[in-house]
């Protein structure tokens, strides 16, 4: 009796609030938590300098964002996906399963990702090969395959400070967290010359896959939440490293200090130049069909863009995003309305 | 029958009345220990209990105080109005940038005007010292009012979290000296502007009115989005699961024969109550959204959600309150030839009133604090436009108290755990006077038989 009389009202209420819905006439962006800030200082200085609403902008992971992208055309679906990664093969197909065929992609700029200690610790210098060596499962020592002995940084190379090893890494949720293994951990693999090793030993398969592996013995921490909680661990473990991105580094340069990475210390101008290595595209996803529909979609892109939003002198930057050197291009695609496909 | 006829009875412990033997003074201690145990539990909740609300309202009364900046602002006209017709859709063009410029400016005149001298001090120091939120605004001012154009105007202005935090003790010259968004320079220049009664950190009401902001500007951050679209939601809640759930726990209660079906429903309920509220998260975007094309991040479908989480909660509540109303109130209005609808409309729902409202109001504060099923919904979301009046208000896009304290802590910029703070203690006030209101319903209305 009770779900016949609840599912009466419900649908009563729905039929009634569908009458009163009227036309969708904000953007609605959802997707990665790290390209939010942007999302939102963009959205709102849109919403300032025009007449149109100002976009509403969820969070929740790139993963989860483009799931929900692609979900179908229509007013009740949104209009632009934000990703800390490029989208997946698999991702565009389940797109055009929906009937979401033409997406175009928008890269807005660069994401540098820093490694930082507390402000009372020990400057550090560190090399792709020092944090294989530190936080990989398995290392090689005098030519042989061992689990991780290493305790202590200066244990790894004699100029690292003498501190405990403790990191604090994005857990496998997070975009970062690929960044980290493929551009960290995978490249020191290769640079201290261990993946040759490892592969000898245990085969091609299992020795690459060696190469990407971190330890478990609680050296390494997975941090599920977000770079906040990074934070407040390193503020209660002063003898951890955390990685962070810059943006996050730079609001909070009174209490973290940042290592240098191959010699070259982290900022929007190296992670622009390419001289410090460890950095990933950021991109917006737009639906065509959408273009024209939903008021102000098409200027909403545009002005993110704009040399004045997302240029070196643009609020992007000032707030830590890397400007992309080739935004000239991006606009253009933008302008002519270039798809993935074409 | 003589004495000697009773066996002798065995020898009783001898003791005085006075002196406790040893079996009461062992159950005198066993009481003495519970006790001190009962003390010891309520002590450590209580301890926690200050410490949260202490840890809160340190953290988070910040956010009830903002500092301004004052002072004349030139509205050059060569830049605001390059026309000279004072046109209001020539003046729309000129964008916040410009507006930013004339109040550095401005603020350039002022540092001049006043003759401050501070070593160190960088271009990029003075212009930060102004939120970045305060261009919007006196752009805002201009459009209402185009005819400032060209005028000298006074202007109060937020000024950067980071001055901002420094009078509320969160910057200090030691960590400024370390951090990027701010310098010593420019913490001496605030204390100089201070010094000249140009600056000042007042009580903010603005907290309780202005939407959420973008990372950059925290000073402008506000809770009016959230506490809208909670009251929003809440209305929706009372609308909908007060009259289906008491029709429902009245109907159960007082009608439905006693049956097997009625058990299952009844287990049910109980079940639901007890069902993760991320559940109706997960229902909710697929009924009201997916199928039923309701907008993302709407109260409407917020409240129909929670609705359907404080359903149960109502139920359960309504039908232990209609339990409590003793079977011989009804027996007489039957006996006196009222009908049974008679009987439960005119004597037993008045007298379980009290504890229905008492059910429902903590069914609404449970539904005030709750997060996990808005996520799924688009409700987790930033939020700058403030939604309409009802009933159209309801379909836009709005955020949530809880929501709000959510997105804040996850911000890179330090100023906002204030902010979540400040959240949490409006939070904390509404969830306080609501549940008031309920022991103030109680006390009123209550029946003793």
């Amino acid at each position: 009796m009770k779900s016949a009389k609840l599912a009466v009202s419900a649908l009563a209420m729905i039929a009634a609030s569908a009458t009163l819905a009227s036309a969708r006439d904000q953007i609605q962006v959802s997707g990665s938590s790290t390209v939010l800030p942007y999302s939102t200082i963009v959205a709102e200085a849109f919403g300032e300098n025009s007449d149109f609403p100002t976009p509403v902008v969820e969070s929740g992971g790139s993963s989860a964002g483009l799931k929900k992208f692609c979900e179908g055309v229509g007013e009740n679906t949104i209009d632009i996906a934000n990703a800390s990664r490029p989208i997946k093969e698999s991702e565009i197909e389940a797109c055009k399963a929906a009937g979401v065929t033409d997406i175009m992609e928008v890269r807005i700029g660069y994401d540098g990702i820093v490694f930082a200690n507390d402000t009372a610790g020990p400057d550090f210098a560190y090399t792709a090969a020092d944090w294989f060596n530190a936080l990989a499962a398995q290392v090689v020592k005098d030519g042989k395959v061992v689990a991780n002995p290493y305790t202590k940084w200066n244990e790894i190379r004699p100029e690292l400070p003498d501190q405990e090893i403790l990191a604090f890494v994005p857990g496998t949720k997070h975009g970062t967290r690929e960044v980290f293994e493929e551009k960290v951990i995978h490249a020191g693999c290769k640079e201290s010359g261990a993946e040759d090793v490892l592969v000898k030993e245990l085969g091609e398969e299992k020795g690459e896959e060696a190469c990407g592996a971190l330890r478990t013995d609680g050296k390494s921490v997975d941090i599920d939440g977000d770079y906040t909680e990074t934070l407040a661990r390193i503020q209660s473990a002063k003898n951890g490293i955390g990685v962070f991105g810059l943006s996050f580094y730079e609001n909070n340069t009174d209490k973290l200090k940042v290592g240098t990475f191959g010699g070259v210390a982290p900022s929007t101008e190296t992670i622009a130049k390419g001289e410090y290595p460890v950095s990933r595209p950021l991109f917006f996803y737009v639906k065509k069909a959408h273009l024209g529909e939903i008021p102000g979609l098409e200027e909403f892109v545009q002005f993110f863009v704009s040399d004045e939003i997302a240029g070196p002198d643009g609020p992007l930057a000032a707030y830590g995003l890397v400007a992309d050197p080739e935004l000239a291009a991006t606009q253009e695609a933008v302008a002519a309305g270039k798809t993935l496909t074409n | 029958m003589t004495e000697a006829s009773f066996p002798a009875a065995a020898p009783h412990a001898q003791g005085s009345l006075l002196a406790a033997d040893e079996r009461t003074r062992k159950r005198n201690a066993a009481e003495a220990r519970f006790r001190a145990y009962g003390l010891s539990a309520i002590a450590i909740s209580m301890i926690a209990l200050v410490v949260l609300l202490f840890s809160i309202f340190s953290d988070g009364i910040g956010a009830f105080r903002q500092t301004y900046l004052e002072i004349p602002v030139t509205l050059d006209a060569a830049q605001l109005d390059k026309s000279g017709n004072r046109d209001p859709e020539e003046i729309k063009k000129v964008l916040t940038l410009t507006y930013g410029k004339i109040l550095e400016q401005s603020l350039r005149a002022v540092i001049a005007d006043k003759g401050i001298a501070i070593e160190g001090l960088t271009d990029k120091d003075v212009s930060n010292l102004i939120s970045k939120e305060a261009p919007a605004q006196l752009r805002n001012r201009v459009l209402a009012d185009p005819e400032l154009v060209g005028q000298t105007v006074q202007a109060r202005v937020l000024t950067n979290g980071r001055i901002d935090g420094y009078y509320k003790g969160r910057v200090t010259m030691e960590s400024a000296a370390r951090d990027a968004n701010t310098s010593v320079a420019q913490l001496q220049l605030a204390n100089a502007l201070k010094d000249q009664g140009l600056l000042a950190t007042e009580w903010n009401w603005s907290f309780l009115t202005m939407p959420d902001s973008s990372d950059q500007r925290p000073e402008s951050a506000g809770v009016g989005v959230a506490i809208l679209g909670s009251l929003y939601m809440m209305l929706v809640v009372l609308l909908l699961a007060v009259p289906i759930g008491v029709a429902a726990s009245i109907y159960l209660e007082e009608f439905a024969p006693k049956n097997r079906l009625t058990d299952i429903i009844e287990v049910n309920i109980s079940n639901l109550a007890a069902v993760p509220s991320i559940v109706f998260g997960i229902l909710g975007l697929a009924a009201f959204i997916n199928f039923a094309g309701l907008p993302q991040s709407a109260p409407i479908v917020g409240g129909l959600v929670l609705t359907l989480m404080t359903l149960p909660t109502i139920i359960i509540a309504t039908r232990a309150a209609l339990k409590a109303v003793p079977p011989s109130i009804r027996d007489a209005a039957l006996g006196v030839g009222a009908s049974k609808m008679q009987s439960v409309f005119h004597h037993v729902l008045p007298l379980a009133l009290p504890g229905i409202l008492t059910g429902t109001i903590i069914g609404l504060a449970q539904a005030l604090g709750e997060t996990a099923p808005l996520l799924l919904i688009g409700m987790v979301a930033f939020v700058k436009n403030l939604p309409a009046a009802p009933p159209e208000g309801l379909f836009d896009p709005a955020s949530a108290l809880p929501v709000q304290v959510y997105n804040w802590t996850q911000r890179a910029d330090p100023a906002f755990m204030e902010r979540a703070s400040g959240a949490i203690i409006v939070l904390l006030v509404f969830l306080l006077s609501m549940n008031l209101i309920a022991i103030f319903l109680r006390r009123k209305f209550e029946r003793r038989w």
